[in-house]
């Protein structure tokens, strides 16, 4: 593949300079850029809250905080990372890579896409002031449970239009998304020629379509019970708490594989670029990404087996919910055929997405276990399930994310990032998250419940090794602030392909692409040569 | 033991214990890492079932660990390996469809079966209602008119207020003591409703086996038949404000001769005028 400076082209390139360019634009890269780093912000945000909750846990007793903004930390942290940090995460992605990918100049609906970004500082602006309002920030959850949610002070009107702002961003981006994969394709790029991670985020923008609306239906809910006198979920009015529950699952089970479907798309196309060979079973990895997204809809009840069902419906929950473990295990096991009889290297991004498979695969296990009804009236809502769901969070969809942006970062800045501070940032993060979340295996099933400022004794030992990884993991992820922001600022200059067994269109480009890119479709020839 | 020693000196043996894992597993004691057997047959059969997801799970990821790691070893461009070009196998991905389906099936008929055991609350001996308050919990021995909240402990809730200056490690059955304790009898089917005056509660005590939530306005049903006499301790476990880690559950299992002394004595307690003063069985440690 040649190095194509010629194709730098800057007449197209028009656009006001300073802040303007920002609030005003409509190109994909552009917004992509603000999605990712707007998503970094909010990684230290709640990354920060984190600190908080394990700096309370280090030791027993009550040293640093009171319980009430213990519970505010707890909730927010989630809020935060989950919509703040992680969704905008995948839609920066999908902005940058989708158009490029496919082949296409920009995103279908260009100015929805500003405005879907635009609207995410509103909302965080409007979260995360709750902080200093009377009564402090929501402290109920971030699953917003009532009757709890409804004691929220004055933050509770802030929390539910927070929460609405988001949904719209979220499902005006699914939108774009899929008008633009629709319509955009350039010719011969037919869907089984499609790049994962593009399929994975199609699937991913029909589930944000099908639940958010569903989610902002619930938060209304809420409103209305708490001002406008409604009684949905208060049994004193004929209404029933736990219907919320199940509304919010039906929520928010396809939003945990909205979190997670595109980091099986990123880590589908790295694993083949570092094995030098074609990824394995390209066709099952869609087939089994839908089935998961299908399954995703019967599984809510899995969240809630304590509340007291019917055993049919324990046993439907049940039995839907292990099932998931099948099309989970497909994607594992054809991602471990694609590294066999390979040809290997370990840049970070390879490191970055080995890990991933390893440890989503335990945090696989752990839900596995947590899906078989009886032994969940055990672990629920223990440590147990916050150990399950920090490793597909963050030894998934995190280092997905991390993986993702090492891997394309040279292609975004033109610039190869520090390798050496790449590698090290991987070993410092991935020796400390399992020191942070391992243990807290331990702890749940030894019996220690999540959501708790303060413990009995006999989870000391446990508690403070978990913080100690937890604070080794939080500075660790300086580091990834330097490793980009140097990259941003120069460095060696990257070649088009960048890494040698790269392929797909994206890499046709020239490195940093030109602000549009794919002004002429490409040709046929360069589409079939991808990995996918 | 760990807990007995200072807290640098705890923080040396943790690190030791990492740097060396076995010494650290033979350290810490094992109810600090798995989940309890339990006092009941619903909590053996939920441990057991417990353990054999575990070591299905273990196996399982042997395997695929050690296709990975062995990749890694293997498959290096720096070792002169060539890469394959092979891409699908349609017989493979049946293969790992159907055998990972069979063992979920493997794994789903014990389940059943524990779920119908626990879902089956009839033929009961005694009856206690259950209802969760922010934050303590209420205990009605039903058709026994026998009533009373159960608080955390004096001694914890000094312990546990922010600043407080005082090490909960010097403080017994820190955070899971009560002033009055929820007695029952052992070899009786004891069936607990669940219910809540504010918002959800879930009231768990992980010897028993489970955990049940306690909805307001709705009442749930659950056993057990407790097989050893003891103390048993829990909490609540479902988010419920400002003092959620701090409504604990301390049960204790007795002889049905010394559980009708206590209930006779509660009765008394309860149907004088002045607030019930905590009581309890003899052999109080």
């Amino acid at each position: 593949m040649s190095d194509a400076a010629v194709h730098h082209d800057h007449h197209d390139a028009h656009h006001p300079t300073g802040i303007m360019r920002w609030l005003t634009t409509t190109n994909h890269k552009d917004i992509g850029t603000m999605y990712l780093v707007f998503s970094l912000m909010m990684f230290f945000v709640g990354g920060a809250m984190a600190m908080v909750i394990r700096l309370e846990l280090f030791q027993p007793g009550l040293q640093w905080v009171d319980p009430q903004f213990f519970n505010s930390m707890t909730t927010m942290h989630a809020l935060v990372m989950i919509f703040g940090a992680v969704m905008p995460a995948w839609t920066g992605f999908a902005n940058w890579m989708i158009p490029m990918m496919i082949g296409a100049p920009d995103m279908a609906l260009p100015r929805l896409n500003n405005w879907s970004f635009w609207i995410l500082p509103f909302a965080f602006t409007l979260l995360l002031m709750t902080l200093f309002l009377p009564g402090g920030a929501p402290a109920g959850g971030w699953t917003m449970y009532p009757p709890l949610v409804l004691q929220t002070g004055a933050a509770f009107p802030f929390l539910i239009f927070a929460v609405h702002f988001m949904g719209a961003s979220s499902v005006a981006g699914a939108i774009n998304i899929i008008a633009t994969v629709f319509n955009l394709r350039a010719p011969g790029m037919t869907l089984m020629k499609l790049p994962l991670f593009v399929w994975t985020w199609i699937i991913t923008a029909f589930l944000l379509i099908a639940s958010i609306p569903v989610l902002a239906g619930a938060v209304t809910m809420l409103l209305t019970d708490k001002f406008f006198g409604t009684a949905f979920f208060s049994a004193a009015g004929g209404g029933d708490p736990v219907m919320f529950q199940h509304i919010f699952w039906f929520f928010g089970h396809p939003e945990v594989y909205i979190l997670i479907l595109p980091a099986f798309g990123i880590v589908s196309a790295i694993i083949p670029t570092f094995a030098r060979k074609p990824l394995f079973g390209y066709s099952s990895m869609v087939y089994a990404a839908a089935s998961i997204a299908f399954l995703s809809f019967i599984v809510w009840a899995h969240h809630m087996f304590t509340v007291g069902m019917p055993l049919a419906g324990e046993l439907f929950f049940m039995y839907a919910t292990i099932l998931i473990a099948v099309p989970t295990g497909v994607k594992v096991f054809n991602w471990v055929a694609t590294m066999w009889q390979s040809s290997m290297t370990f840049e970070t991004p390879m490191l970055f997405s080995i890990a991933f498979v390893v440890l989503f695969t335990i945090g696989g296990f752990s839900g596995l276990m947590l899906g078989i009804t009886p032994v969940d009236f055990q672990y629920h809502d223990t440590y147990f399930v916050v150990a399950h769901f920090h490793y597909v969070l963050v030894t998934g969809a995190i280092f997905a994310l991390m993986a993702g942006t090492y891997f394309w970062l040279p292609k975004w800045t033109g610039h190869m990032y520090d390798e050496t501070l790449g590698q090290l940032h991987f070993w410092l993060s991935t020796i400390s998250v399992n020191v942070l979340f391992f243990p807290q295996h331990f702890l749940g099933l030894a019996g220690m419940p999540r959501r708790i400022p303060d413990y009995a004794v006999q989870f000391a030992d446990w508690n403070m090794v978990s913080s100690l990884g937890g604070f080794v993991f939080g500075v660790s992820q300086l580091l990834f602030l330097a490793v980009i922001v140097k990259c941003a600022r120069g460095g060696a200059k990257a070649r088009d392909q960048v890494w040698e067994g790269a392929r797909g269109l994206e890499w046709t480009l020239p490195s940093p692409p030109p602000y549009h890119s794919f002004s002429t479709p490409p040709a046929p020839a360069t589409i079939d040569g991808g990995y996918r | 033991m760990m807990r007995l020693m200072n807290r640098p000196g705890r923080l040396a043996a943790l690190c030791a214990g990492l740097l060396m894992i076995l010494p650290g597993f033979a350290n810490a004691a094992w109810d600090q890492l798995n989940l309890p057997r339990g006092v009941t047959p619903y909590s053996e059969t939920v441990y057991d079932l417990h353990m054999l997801i575990l070591w299905v799970c273990v196996v399982i990821g042997v395997g695929v660990f050690g296709a990975i790691f062995y990749s890694i070893l293997k498959f290096r461009k720096s070792q002169g390996a060539v890469a394959a070009q092979w891409h699908e196998s349609t017989t493979v991905e049946v293969l790992w469809t159907v055998v990972p389906f069979i063992i979920l099936i493997v794994m789903a008929v014990p389940a059943t079966k524990a779920l119908v055991m626990m879902e089956d609350v009839t033929k009961s001996d005694l009856t206690i209602k259950v209802t969760g308050y922010q934050w303590k919990w209420q205990y009605e021995y039903l058709g026994e008119d026998v009533s009373f909240f159960s608080t955390l402990g004096d001694a914890s809730n000094k312990a546990r207020q922010l600043g407080s200056g005082v090490n909960p490690e010097g403080v017994e059955n820190y955070l899971r003591e009560v002033d009055n304790e929820i007695v029952v009898p052992v070899n009786k089917k004891i069936r607990f409703l669940t219910t809540a005056a504010d918002v959800i509660h879930s009231w768990w005590v992980p010897a028993l086996g489970w955990k049940r939530d306690a909805v307001p306005g709705f009442i749930n049903e659950s056993w057990a038949t407790i097989k050893e006499e003891g103390v048993y301790r829990g909490q609540c476990t479902e988010l419920c404000g400002k003092d959620h880690g701090f409504m604990p559950v301390v049960l204790r299992a007795v002889s049905e001769e010394e559980f009708q002394k206590w209930l006779a004595a509660r009765k008394t307690a309860t149907a004088g005028t002045a607030p019930a003063a905590p009581v309890t069985v003899a052999g109080n440690p």
